[in-house]
């Protein structure tokens, strides 16, 4: 186990170095967009499967979280006069979209499978429509947000927002992956299999749900603080799409729902090959790229990739 | 007589105009074998829900070894130690056997188990339970017997000291109700009260102490197994007129 530990930190130390290294190797800042992409999937993935993967909770909310996050940022940027740093401005993001998630756990007393999946979604249109009104965030015509021109050591803005993301993936995939092999992991997987029996077994059922909707909800948040500084435009329309919403299901689904790696290898194949389309082919055909990886694994490989080498280890060993 | 470990007073539960229990008193004392039967819908399994805390009752009060527990979570009064295992298999089915164990002794019986050796503990009852072999299977893929026993392993890794076993050996074979019959009499021999609701008469009669007859909601007869037999009302509750 504590080889596990040491490989897993060994290997975030290496990702990070590489990190660096690549903002000194490369000077095309088009790379480090992609990048930024991947990991924000990744990001929002890994989120999406605190409770949807562990707790067996699908949400269809998380365009409205990531917004909500994004917004956050919009408004006390615009509010503290462009004086907070990136860092707070996380931060803040994490804590709203964390009392949101709070929220959301409150209706999983009464909300299960299907209807708890529509009443997320129901959620972020409630939020789209509210700040579509909100004249101070740009309404429905958009916010403009000015880059800032510091970026410490680094080339230029968006080699510094990508070691950012990468930052943060990094950390949510640690977080995860602890939670997945714990104990309170194991309570949240007793509930995805069965409430009730989970609540028989001793398995505080509703304060589990309210920790997983949290912590989903704060790391989504995070996925979207940066958001607006990357994009430079946020609109309702760009942040609250369903395809945000979409991709962060589907990378799970397709990566495998149970094991922290799933959403990782999802969205690192998704993302990428999402990124490759769109500059080789055309950027609709990734939107279909999505649809039809989606269908495919879910028909005929239904626990995702980590499902699929778990059925091959398990064959080769018999 | 020892002090009851549970004590039913007075429990009326209705579902919507429906009276599905009505005035109920059962009591279960400490280490008792206990036997619920009545035919089918007479309220054997509400009972049992309002005891474990899957269902709250409208009226009467319940205690556990002296505590009210009439309003508390279902969770809190398995970590009391009352523990059940369920008519129809619940495994976690993403779990492995051993996994499956692991969700009570960490949950329920946290506070009395040995933080640093829950695998020991869960492979200890697995053994009692002779699913030791199945340890690393996926608990899913368990046969019914094996399932039934896979409930009742995990009921007892919440180390309870009132087990419910609904109906654990419905469909079961003769010699596989046998085989489960010995574990919970195993069980009990290490001072655990069990609930047996069950169909199976001759389980019922062989395994009960005391017997408590249920029918359309109330309590119709209670006595050793010899009396309940005897009883008229009881006749006409199974047979009818």
């Amino acid at each position: 186990m504590k080889l596990r530990i040491n490989a897993f930190w060994l290997c975030a130390i290496a990702i990070v170095a590489g990190g660096l290294v690549l903002t000194e190797v490369l000077h095309n800042d088009y790379y480090f967009n992609a990048l930024y992409v991947i990991l924000q999937g990744t990001l929002m993935a890994v989120a999406w499967n605190i409770l949807g993967g562990f707790t067996g909770y699908v949400n269809f909310g998380s365009a409205g979280f990531f917004a909500v996050g994004a917004y956050t940022s919009i408004f006390l940027d615009k509010y503290f006069g462009h004086t907070l740093p990136l860092p707070v401005l996380i931060a803040a993001a994490a804590a709203v979209c964390a009392l949101i998630g709070l929220g959301v756990g409150y209706l999983s007393l009464r909300l299960k499978g299907v209807y708890f999946s529509i009443a997320t979604l129901a959620m972020a249109i409630v939020f789209a429509t509210l700040i579509s009104n909100w004249r101070y965030m740009g309404g429905a015509r958009g916010a403009y947000i000015l880059t800032p021109d510091t970026f410490l050591w680094f080339h230029s803005y968006i080699q510094m927002l990508f070691m950012v993301i990468l930052l943060l993936t990094l950390g949510a995939v640690a977080i995860s992956r602890s939670l997945n092999s714990s104990r309170l992991g194991r309570g949240l997987a007793a509930i995805r299999d069965d409430e009730v029996a989970a609540e028989c077994a001793g398995v505080p059922t509703l304060r589990l749900k309210l920790i997983s909707t949290t912590l989903m909800g704060a790391l989504m948040g995070v996925a979207g603080a940066p958001y607006p500084f990357f994009v430079t435009f946020v609109d309702p329309a760009s942040a609250f799409s369903l395809f945000v919403a979409v991709n962060a299901i589907a990378m799970p689904m397709i990566g495998g729902t149970s094991h922290w790696i799933g959403p990782v290898i999802g969205a690192l194949l998704l993302g990428s090959m999402q990124q490759v389309i769109t500059v080789t082919v055309s950027s609709e055909l990734n939107v279909l790229l999505v649809g039809v990886m989606l269908v495919g694994f879910v028909t005929l490989a239904p626990q995702g990739i980590v499902g699929l080498v778990q059925k091959y280890w398990r064959k080769r060993a018999q | 007589m020892s002090a009851p470990v549970l004590s039913v007073r007075n429990l009326t539960k209705r579902f919507g105009g429906f009276v599905a229990l009505q005035n109920v008193d059962v009591h279960v004392n400490a280490g008792e074998r206990f036997g619920l039967i009545g035919p089918n819908g007479s309220g054997k399994t509400t009972l049992i829900n309002c005891i474990s805390g899957a269902l709250f009752n409208d009226e009467g009060t319940i205690t556990f070894e002296g505590r009210d527990i009439t309003r508390m979570p279902a969770h809190q009064r398995a970590r009391l130690g009352v523990a059940r295992s369920f008519q129809i298999p619940k495994p976690f089915r993403s779990m492995s056997v051993l996994e499956n164990l692991r969700v009570p002794l960490e949950y329920a019986a946290w506070s009395r188990a040995e933080h640093r050796r829950i695998t020991d503990e869960a492979m200890n009852v697995l053994e009692q339970i002779g699913l030791k072999e199945r340890a690393h299977e996926n608990s899913a893929g368990l046969t019914q017997v094996d399932m039934r026993k896979l409930e009742l392993a995990r009921a007892l890794a919440a180390k309870p000291r009132l087990l419910v076993s609904d109906e654990a050996m419905a469909g079961l074979s003769s010699s596989e109700v046998d085989e489960i019959l010995e574990i919970l009499l195993a069980l009990n021999r290490r001072g655990v009260a069990v609930i047996m609701i069950e169909h199976i008469m001759r389980a019922v009669m062989r395994f009960s102490e005391r017997i408590v007859v249920l029918d359309a909601g109330q309590k119709i007869a209670e006595g050793v197994p010899a009396e309940i037999v005897r009883n008229p009302h009881v006749e006409r509750a199974y047979l009818g007129e």
